[in-house]
């Protein structure tokens, strides 16, 4: 049985957000599990006046919003006119 | 160093004075406008994608966040910025999930989402009490932290701070509904980002704009360890429950929620968390600079004298770097904060007891429009009144738990239930109602019975349950209910439903000509 238009939309979309969700869920659990498992590796200095763990954290915050951008962009392009072809 | 903190000065008494009455005008301008019940809770749904990112902004970053976060990390380094990437890793979250199939599928609360394909009664009830119970744990949170925040900041009795902020915002929320209260929020939303990042240029300036020469100094005076983690995360699984607690919570704060009705359509809202991730993010970093700022400029010693929790460190940082004008304008931006935060929660709770509760479940959906208005008049009074009761009652009481208790309970009771409405046409009534009250009962009993309550506060000498973040158990125990209870005993016509409604949840409520 082929799928209809619309459960192929939907399909679509639960796909990538599933996908940014665990992504997001990876980033940000990694950094707690390293922040608990592994405090002297997060106390490194990469620079003088930098710890590993604050570049990672800053990277965190970073990852959030590049994630975010990727679904808004996607959202944007393929999922709104995904939505035009089944409005008409 | 001796501070102007706590002494009533010109100019903090006038951009006090100035706030009240931009919002008081604000709140006349939109009684004009508020006519009927989509205006009073969704802003007739006008709102740009760009004014409801601020107003987001605005709802989420608390005092709790401005001036805590920054006395976290002037006291203890590093550890604050765990908070810090806490609160907005919940942000993507909520884009992902929530955001456009809650637009699409709702009109004023997220019971109207679960509700839709569901038997109304047992749904509305359930979402009701957690909603409710969040709403009251952040409400007692933020009036006591208002309470002593304007003591500290304009020497103000406890009691009469309280009353001021319960009324002012009384006042706007009652006659200028969302359309005021979206409009204090983003004046709140760019006054705190305005300010916090004047006063991180300001601290910056002094460092040759180098963060990291900041840092440098940071560790030269109280030692490396401020860079790296320390004592605050200490065990792992209470580390990764209060980490999911506070993600997955924001996906399930009422008052966070109801913002994406403000909002003409799905792409808007989509829209909209693009820019409150932009904003949220890039606040937290400011104030991981203000806190650093403060460790450096004005000392742990001086900022412990003044509270010990360290709450004044971004007032104080304003007075060092600018001068007593600063330090009045960033008291004002701080007071302005928990005003914004006070009144998204009480309409939010308004919007729950009138339209769950009143007009769904006792008129049965069959209330005018007027009947509608008058009863969320009512629920706004009832709640402005409980909300300054409680405030006062819990008066030098430790209620820092009581925020990571509401985003427990919103991670563990709505949050399950929202999403299996959305994504899973197997969810039954049962299942969700079930979820939802399993999720807020054993995420009050866990927390009651966790060492922040029975240690921390009964002074008890052990405690029952050994984490202090309930959401590990409750959150997973939540959507095992939901599932479980839906699987057992199936309801075909439920789900049926839910390839009905598949449609609008992508397309929204479609105009047919």
């Amino acid at each position: 049985m082929s799928k209809s238009p619309l459960e192929a939309v939907s399909a679509a979309r639960w796909r990538i957000a599933i996908s940014l969700t665990a992504v997001m869920m990876a980033v940000y659990f990694g950094f707690v599990l390293l922040v608990a498992f592994n405090k002297p590796l997060l106390g490194t200095m990469v620079t003088r006046g930098l710890s590993l763990g604050m570049l990672l954290g800053a990277l965190v915050i970073l990852a959030a919003w590049v994630l975010t951008w990727i679904y808004v962009r996607w959202a944007n392009t393929h999922y709104d006119a995904s939505l035009e072809g089944l409005r008409r | 160093m001796t501070s102007a903190l706590g002494e009533p000065n010109a100019v903090s008494v006038t951009f006090f004075l100035l706030f009240i009455v931009l919002s008081l005008g604000i709140t006349i301008w939109a009684a004009k406008r508020t006519k009927t019940a989509e205006h009073f809770y969704a802003a007739g749904r006008t709102v740009t994608a760009f004014q409801n990112g601020l107003a987001l902004a605005g709802d989420y970053m608390s005092a709790a966040s401005f001036l805590g976060i920054a006395g976290l990390v002037a006291l203890s380094g590093f550890d604050g910025l765990i908070y810090s990437i806490g609160w907005l890793v919940g942000w993507p979250i909520v884009m992902f999930l929530i955001a456009e199939p809650l637009r699409n599928l709702g009109r004023y609360t997220f019971a109207d989402v679960v509700a839709a394909r569901l038997r109304q009664t047992p749904i509305r009830i359930a979402a009701s009490i957690g909603s409710l119970a969040v709403i009251a744990f952040y409400l007692i949170a933020q009036m006591v932290g208002a309470g002593n925040l304007i003591r500290l900041l304009f020497g103000l009795p406890y009691e009469a701070a309280v009353a001021i902020v319960g009324a002012v915002m009384l006042a706007y929320v009652l006659f200028g509904g969302m359309i005021a209260t979206t409009w204090v929020q983003i004046v709140k939303a760019v006054l705190l980002l305005g300010g916090a990042s004047l006063l991180a240029g300001l601290v910056l300036a002094r460092f040759g704009f180098n963060p990291l020469a900041l840092f440098a100094q940071a560790s030269d005076l109280y030692g490396a360890s401020v860079l790296s983690p320390g004592r605050l995360v200490t065990d792992p699984i209470d580390a990764v429950s209060l980490g999911l607690a506070l993600m997955l919570g924001t996906a399930g704060l009422p008052h966070i929620l109801m913002r994406f009705y403000t909002v003409p359509d799905a792409r808007t809202a989509r829209t909209s968390v693009g820019y409150a991730t932009a904003f949220i993010g890039f606040f937290y970093l400011l104030t991981f600079i203000l806190g650093f700022g403060a460790m450096v400029l004005i000392g742990r010693d001086t900022i412990m004298g003044i509270d010990a929790g360290g709450n004044m460190a971004a007032p104080l940082l304003a007075e060092g770097v600018g001068g007593t004008p600063f330090l009045g304008f960033i008291s004002a931006v701080a007071f302005a904060t928990i005003l914004a935060v006070v009144a998204g929660l009480t309409l939010s709770g308004a919007a729950t007891l009138s339209h769950d509760l009143w007009v769904s479940v006792v008129r049965g959906a069959d209330a005018s429009q007027r009947e509608q208005l008058v009863v969320a008049r009512i629920a706004t009074v009832l709640l402005a009144a409980v909300s300054i009761v409680l405030g006062i009652a819990f008066k030098g009481q430790n209620v820092a738990y009581m925020v990571g208790l509401a985003f427990a309970i919103a991670a563990s009771a709505n949050f399950p239930a929202l999403v299996l409405s959305i994504f899973w046409k197997g969810l039954t009534t049962t299942g969700a109602q079930l979820s939802m009250i399993v999720g807020t009962v054993s995420a009050l009993a866990l927390i009651f019975l966790s060492p922040t309550v029975q240690i921390d506060i009964l002074q008890r000498g052990d405690a029952w349950f050994p984490l202090r973040n309930p959401g590990i158990v409750t959150i997973p125990l939540s959507f095992a209910v939901a599932i479980g209870v839906s699987l057992l005993r199936p309801v075909a016509s439920e789900a049926r439903r839910f390839g009905e409604l598949e449609r609008q949840l992508h397309l929204g409520v479609e105009h047919v000509d």
